[in-house]
């Protein structure tokens, strides 16, 4: 990686308390490249009409531009075709798609739901409500201690009674990438299907949901240079076809009599009313920017700068990190012993250094790790080694601010 | 920004010698709160007597800025009636927005006033005085 990409993005030229910005928020949502932000500009500009509708060249251009959106993310997470890619808010509403369209009418008491301590709030509460709905169980793959899973406990929690599987790719926290290519084949031995919550690999790493043979795989645009408020959810063609949508109206219909209508194939059946047309643009733009630089690459970048990031942390007295020693993915997640995580993240702020605080949106997995909170800096293809001193510095500063105030 | 309007010694004192931190062992009003966004939580005690706050204690856990303001809100409302302790909730409510107010009872509380500089963290500063609100609100509609 070098200047040349961080040079795409306006938003890191800036100067933030008096100090250059030095985004490390990326888990929270990615900044956006000038090709995308010109993407969305330009389709407004020049195409902007409702797709599926208008005869008129503007609805034609809109159109293919939204269809070939679905063909791009097709390609990137390789779906065997774009009909198998339905568009959504989100990943949240394709995961809440998933159990209310597949689960809800599926499932019963006796059945079984499987996720892990590690999962977003996104893809856990969707599967709590859902066995409340349905009176089905829901049942956790524990952890190792150092937050990974162990493919001998997902043998003895999945069993025959097990519907569903759906765990996280890549924990926004702890920054594991789990196995969910064997945990989807333990899942089909049991007759379970497998839905995994890609939020948080989409962006980083090579994905490929044939050869992962999930069920079901979402993910979201704004935590991959994509604009916020659109995502999509691949689902295997034959699945889509047997679920009935969830919002009815607009553009999912077939035909519509007084008293009862029909619905389109999967995935438009999915899509009712105007759908966010300007987020496919963006989307588009942001795979193309992003295949052009190449995955692969992208992945081994952010790895080494975690890895760095934790080599010279490690060299701070009093920092706890959690999760496995070595990362293949960017996320660093700790606690500065003494500093509440808020209090550490609102010193770095006046230094330019963005990171997040909190639970990120995994209360049960900050329990797991005996923390009411903690501090996370996460990295994408635009940090170099120098944000990652200047967040070393940053701490260094931090510690003796606290140690002096007392 | 500068931290020290933030970090005061008076804060940072407050947050590593909690006042009333702890839990009375019966018959006192108790109310839970915690902060959504972050995850900072707070358990409020408060002996009550005829619409007085007798005694206030509190636990949890959260920020230096949402814990010292617990121990100062705990210092400052002990003895005063529910109108008095509310008003005092009302005059933090305007420090928090920036505006010059006194406290004449407890002094210490001013220095929570760079916090609205800070607005991403106002409310840490407001936890606390939240809690006290909804305790003696629901325990003054209950009378």
């Amino acid at each position: 990686m070098n200047e040349l990409i961080r040079e795409q993005f306006p938003i890191l030229h800036q100067e933030v308390n008096g100090h250059p910005l030095v985004y490390l928020d990326n888990a929270a949502t990615s900044q956006k490249p000038r090709v995308v932000l010109d993407a969305l500009r330009h389709y407004y500009e020049y195409d902007n009409s409702n797709v599926h509708r208008g005869v008129h060249t503007l609805g034609t251009r809109a159109t293919d531009a939204y269809e070939g959106a679905r063909e791009k993310i097709a390609r990137f997470i390789n779906a065997s075709r774009s009909e198998e890619i339905v568009f959504t808010r989100g990943t949240t509403t394709a995961l809440n798609l998933v159990a209310s369209s597949y689960g809800g009418p599926r499932l019963q008491p006796g059945d079984e739901i499987v996720v892990t301590p590690m999962e977003h709030h996104s893809n856990l509460i969707p599967w709590q409500q859902l066995a409340l709905r349905t009176g089905a169980t829901l049942k956790y793959i524990p952890l190792q201690p150092d937050g990974n899973i162990d493919l001998a406990d997902v043998e003895k929690v999945i069993n025959d009674n097990t519907k569903i599987v759906s765990v996280v790719y890549v924990s926004n926290v702890l920054g594991v990438v789990n196995p969910v290519k064997e945990i989807a084949e333990i899942a089909h031995r049991h007759g379970a299907i497998m839905v995994v919550d890609g939020a948080q690999s989409t962006p980083h790493m090579k994905v490929d949901v044939q050869d992962l043979d999930c069920d079901f795989y979402a993910l979201s645009s704004h935590k991959m240079c994509g604009p916020t408020g659109f995502g999509a959810l691949y689902g295997k063609r034959k699945l889509l076809a047997q679920m009935e949508p969830i919002e009815f109206g607009g553009e999912m219909i077939n035909d519509v009599g007084l008293y009862e209508s029909d619905w389109k194939d999967a995935p438009w059946r999915f899509e009712g009313g105007t759908p966010i047309i300007s987020g496919a643009v963006g989307l588009g733009a942001a795979i193309d920017f992003l295949s052009e630089i190449g995955m692969d690459k992208i992945e081994a970048h952010e790895a080494h700068l975690a890895n760095y990031a934790m080599e010279r942390m490690s060299q701070i007295e009093g920092i706890k990190i959690y999760g496995p020693a070595k990362r293949k993915v960017g996320i660093v997640t700790f606690n500065l012993e003494g500093v509440h995580p808020h209090d550490l993240a609102t010193v770095l702020d006046t230094y330019g250094v963005a990171i997040r605080a909190g639970h990120h949106c995994c209360q049960p997995l900050m329990r797991w790790l005996e923390a009411s909170s903690t501090a996370r800096a996460s990295f994408y293809l635009y940090n170099n080694e120098q944000d990652v001193d200047r967040l070393i510095e940053a701490l260094v500063l931090t510690k003796e601010y606290f140690g002096d105030a007392t | 920004m500068q931290l020290d309007d933030l970090y005061r010694r008076v804060i940072m004192d407050h947050y590593k010698n909690q006042r009333n931190r702890g839990t009375f062992e019966d018959g006192a009003m108790t109310v839970e709160l915690n902060n959504p966004t972050c995850g900072d939580r707070i358990s409020l005690q408060l002996q009550v007597e005829d619409n007085k706050v007798v005694d206030a204690k509190f636990s949890g856990d959260g920020c230096s800025i949402s814990m010292s303001s617990a121990s100062m809100m705990t210092e400052a409302i002990k003895g005063k009636t529910y109108a008095e302790a509310l008003e005092l909730a009302d005059r933090f409510s305007s420090l928090m927005k920036g505006e010059e107010v006194e406290f004449a009872e407890y002094e210490e509380i001013e220095a929570l006033s760079g916090v609205n500089k800070f607005p991403a963290r106002i409310k840490c500063a407001t936890l606390a005085w939240n809690a006290l609100r909804k305790g003696i609100g629901e325990d003054s509609l209950d009378n």
